[in-house]
């Protein structure tokens, strides 16, 4: 499984998306740089957190442009596996990878919190080593997490069951209470209907030691391990 | 012979000026005025406090660079350094709070990065005026950290903020910042080599800022108008480009010098860097890129547009300095060279439009030693009996206590920052000291950042040892030991005999502390005239920020207590110590009294203590005694580790009032919780070190009681706690 990260100007999660890939997992990783069309063979392609291009005008909607992204749509389009964190979740919004769109928090300010998660889809190679309805204890950290959806677009989101994690209490319960940003039906992370792209806003590379305060996202890691080698040979 | 607006619009003095002419042996133009106007202030010459920081002790064990650079550096061991600096963006953060601040964080970061290191934390010190008048400040400068350090990616994780009546019209902004290096890769800000090219990188330069260095050297008054432009804007992705592309630079040995453009922009960042090296420099104003048409010399010289460095490459090496900021689309120019005769010249083409001396520009302020003498009425102030009042009600004034903005919960503010980034948290915000990881080792560094502005009002000498105690006792509480000290000593117009006598006084203070304690001053800054015509000067309020080391931090502890039944203990004795207190501020509505009193020799005794118990696994939880008392400190064990206290009647022996045994703040305390198993140990361990250890009670259900005396709820409490600050 070899893991690419990529890197736009202003992006800062590639860092601590390569110590968990390379030191705690010792998966393989390769940096992509936004200027570079070559996904270098990647497996799974990470668009991590940050402020690509100084989020100025608006979150992901510069980066979106960017040479690489031409090639991570094609390549989702082939299938491959397209993992957005944060920012990554916002780009792939404005790049119309996802549906929807990140506006700014309920709160109008930006919130550095541990959240949990309550994860409603275990059949996606992000989530393969996940139980059903587990809680999953990962921050966030962001101005503009509030996931919005006209109706028809939530709803098609709920029917064809693309909510992978919803804000929950400890215990898993969905409550209003639990939504730090007041995002819609408190979605924290979607993928799309093929299930290869997945967009989140909590940041699973954050959660990956005790000693840090969780190493929960490392389910997420270890997902995309075993289900990699089945992607591979399919 | 110059007129008297201009020399204001420089902000020298007319006998300033005489040196100056005399100096040169000629009028100096406009141009050079102005130069010189900028370095001679305060704020980059130091002229006022340069002789009393000298009695700052500066080396140490493992220092690698003291002061003078553009920030300090000490050994923490595996190869690593830590680099760090703390500065004021006082003046700014007054007239517009989210971009003074914002460019006050920016600021701290390039001192860091200068030195090659790469930022890993950021702390703040915040002084407000009473909330709701002065929440425009409090939220515009917690906004606009939150938009520099969050962009830019480098996380907030400690910080201190109080609200005082006499910061209401000039608040304080102190930004620290913490950055790793490995040792053998530190740079020095020296522009060596003749010959060697001087390169301006990062932003374009505009007209923003201009005089912003003369500007907070000068008291706050009506022209804030006025001076609004003097405030620069931050754009913080553009630094995280620079960050990085220095990052790069910092491997390639072609690259001699790096240095910050801070206040003074160009003049006194190519001066500065000059300086160091005893050699001169020339550059082409012409060659500068801009963002603005038509700009003067005057205008590019000292111009603070955000976000520069100067680079100084061996020559024949300027492409490749130039294809790493290329990468990351960023300006790099050549716009000068060094030269050997000890001159800063400026030329516009072929044209020579300022000529000086470097010593001049750097040295030559004439120092300035103000009348020194304390206020009539500081006797009054340190007097005054308020000892006679009957004690209140504890349970309630502990609620109100804690349901204050200077105690209140601080996530309002933290949960803005992004504290997490890097993976390397271990001990977040909200807890006595922030602790970091340094990654591929067991090692952590410990930060704090410290200040109390109303001790010294009451007695600066007294104070500043107790800020530079509290700060040591932050990073003792999580385990780690103290090894280094940057200071922000900001104070009033020092012209006033008073606020002069302040700052020897707290520089006093600061010194024999850290003598006591051994610990070195690597950096630090200076910030004065912080007073108005309408508030008056601010409390004298040095600021200490520290950082320790934790070797392995599986070691470390936390203020929280863990588990039901521990034995809560508190180390340390309780004196009469209200004076200054809290306690005394929300429930008598009096600063007043003496500050606590400060026994450096019983600091050292109880942080051994700390350290031996950590260090053995014997604490559970550990945590400072400071503003609040025993019983706030014990109140805030219980909200960080959500469960109560059970203790028996609190017995007080002699003339210790009951009220200054729960809220006196006598200083050299700890309170600590730990396991029955642990206690005989910790018995023996307080024998041998002669420390005084006193049985509190035991961690136990959801309430605070001490029988008879206090009964509080916690959810109560936490519901008080939390709403202090929104």
């Amino acid at each position: 499984m070899r893991f690419g990260v990529v890197v736009f100007p202003g992006t800062w999660s590639d860092r601590d998306c390569g110590w968990v890939i390379d030191q705690v997992l010792g998966a393989e990783l390769r940096y992509l740089w936004h200027k570079d069309r070559d996904l270098q063979g990647c497996d799974c392609v990470i668009l991590p957190g940050g402020f690509s291009h100084g989020d100025y005008l608006r979150t992901g909607a510069i980066a979106r442009f960017s040479p690489v992204m031409e090639s991570v749509a094609e390549f989702a389009e082939r299938g491959g596996l397209v993992w957005g964190i944060c920012n990554g979740f916002q780009i792939l919004c404005e790049a119309g990878l996802l549906p929807g769109a990140l506006i700014r928090n309920d709160a109008l300010q930006f919130r550095c919190e541990w959240t949990h998660l309550v994860c409603e889809r275990t059949d996606t190679a992000f989530t393969a080593v996940v139980e059903r309805r587990q809680v999953l204890r990962i921050p966030i950290s962001h101005g503009e997490g509030n996931y919005f959806a006209d109706p028809p677009t939530l709803s098609r989101l709920e029917q064809h069951g693309q909510v992978v994690f919803r804000y929950a209490d400890e215990h898993g319960f969905v409550v209003p209470a639990a939504n730090p940003n007041g995002s819609m039906h408190n979605i924290a992370g979607i993928v799309n209907e093929r299930g290869n792209v997945l967009g989140m806003m909590p940041h699973p590379e954050r959660a990956a030691e005790l000693e840090i305060g969780s190493a929960d996202g490392l389910f997420l890691f270890r997902s995309l391990l075993d289900s990699g080698v089945k992607v591979l040979t399919a | 012979m110059v007129d008297a607006r201009k020399l204001k619009e420089v902000a020298l003095s007319r006998d300033e000026y005489k040196a100056l002419v005399s100096a040169l042996s000629r009028e100096p133009n406009d141009l050079e005025l102005g130069m010189v106007g900028v370095l001679w202030s305060e704020h980059c010459s130091y002229k006022t406090s340069k002789a009393l920081l000298r009695r700052l002790p500066s080396q140490g064990h493992g220092v690698l660079q003291g002061p003078g650079e553009n920030a300090g550096a000490v050994d923490v061991g595996e190869g690593w350094a830590v680099v760090f600096k703390v500065e004021s963006h006082n003046h700014p953060s007054a007239i517009e709070p989210y971009q003074g601040a914002a460019t006050g964080v920016g600021g701290i970061l390039r001192d860091v990065i200068a030195m090659g290191a790469r930022p890993v934390a950021l702390l703040d010190s915040l002084r407000f005026g009473p909330l709701p008048a002065s929440a425009h400040h409090f939220a515009g400068v917690v906004a606009g950290i939150a938009g520099y350090g969050n962009c830019i990616g480098v996380p907030t994780v400690a910080g201190e903020v109080y609200f005082e009546d006499c910061y209401a019209q000039n608040p304080l902004v102190n930004a620290m910042c913490v950055g790793l290096v490995r040792s053998d890769r530190l740079k020095r800000a020296r522009a060596e080599g003749a010959g060697n090219s001087l390169l301006l990188v990062g932003a374009q330069t505009g007209r923003d800022g201009i005089h912003g260095a003369s500007f907070a050297s000068l008291d706050l008054d009506q022209d804030v108008e006025e001076r609004r432009p003097a405030v620069q804007v931050g754009n913080p992705f553009l630094e995280k480009c620079l960050l990085e592309a220095c990052m790069d630079l910092v491997r390639m040995p072609s690259v001699v010098a790096i240095q910050d453009l801070g206040a003074a922009g160009l003049t006194s960042s190519v001066a500065e860097a000059v300086a160091r090296a005893g050699s001169g420099a020339e550059i082409d104003v012409a060659k500068v890129p801009r963002r603005e048409t038509a700009m003067s010399p005057y205008e590019v010289m000292l111009s603070e547009s955000q976000e520069r460095m100067l680079i100084v490459v061996a020559r024949g090496h300027e492409a490749d300095v130039q294809r790493v900021f290329e990468t990351w689309d960023l300006e790099a120019a050549v716009i000068g060279e060094v030269t050997d005769d000890g001159l800063l010249t400026v030329r516009e083409g072929d044209e020579v439009a300022a000529s000086l001396p470097i010593e001049l520009l750097t040295e030559g302020a004439p120092p300035r030693r103000p009348e020194s003498k304390p206020r009539p009425e500081q006797a009054t102030i340190l007097s005054l009996d308020f000892m006679r009042r009957e004690p209140p009600d504890l349970s309630r004034s502990l609620k109100r206590l804690l349901g204050s903005p200077n105690l209140g919960s601080r996530r309002p503010i933290f949960r803005q920052y992004d504290h997490m980034l890097g993976a390397a948290t271990l001990v977040p915000p909200g807890g006595d000291a922030a602790l970091l990881r340094i990654k591929g080792t067991r090692r952590a560094l410990a930060m704090t950042i410290d200040g109390n502005g109303r001790y010294c009002e009451l007695d600066p000498y007294v104070g500043a040892q107790i800020a530079v105690a509290e700060a040591a006792r932050n990073l003792t509480a999580v385990g780690a030991r103290p090894l280094a000290v940057t200071d922000c000593l900001n104070f009033g117009n020092p012209d006033r005999p008073e606020v002069f006598w302040q700052l020897e006084e707290a520089v006093a203070g600061i010194a024999t502390a850290c003598r006591a304690f051994g610990l070195p001053v690597v950096s630090g800054n200076v910030s004065l005239y912080n007073e108005s015509e309408s508030g008056g000067a601010v409390y004298p309020t040095p600021i200490i920020g520290m950082v320790g080391l934790l070797e392995d931090y599986t070691k470390r502890v936390d203020a929280g207590f863990k588990e039901e039944g521990d034995f809560v203990l508190m180390i340390g004795a309780s004196g009469n110590d209200l004076g200054g207190s809290e306690y005394l501020k929300v429930v008598f509505g009096q600063v007043a009294g003496r500050p606590p009193a400060i026994d450096l020799a019983a600091e050292k005794a109880v942080r051994e203590f700390v350290l031996a118990a950590a260090q053995a696994g014997l604490l559970h939880s550990a945590h400072d005694c400071a503003e609040g008392g025993m019983l706030t400190a014990v109140a805030e064990c219980c909200l960080l580790g959500g469960l109560g206290v059970r203790c028996p009647e609190l017995r007080v022996e002699g003339d210790l009032r009951l009220d200054s045994a729960f809220f006196g703040e006598s200083q050299a305390r700890f309170i600590v919780s730990a396991g029955s198993r642990a206690m005989p140990e910790l018995q023996a361990l307080a024998r041998r070190q002669h420390v005084e250890f006193e049985l509190l009670g035991n961690v136990h259900g959801d309430r605070i009681v001490f029988e008879g005396q206090v009964d509080v709820d916690l959810a109560e409490l936490r519901d008080a706690w939390d709403r202090a600050l929104i």
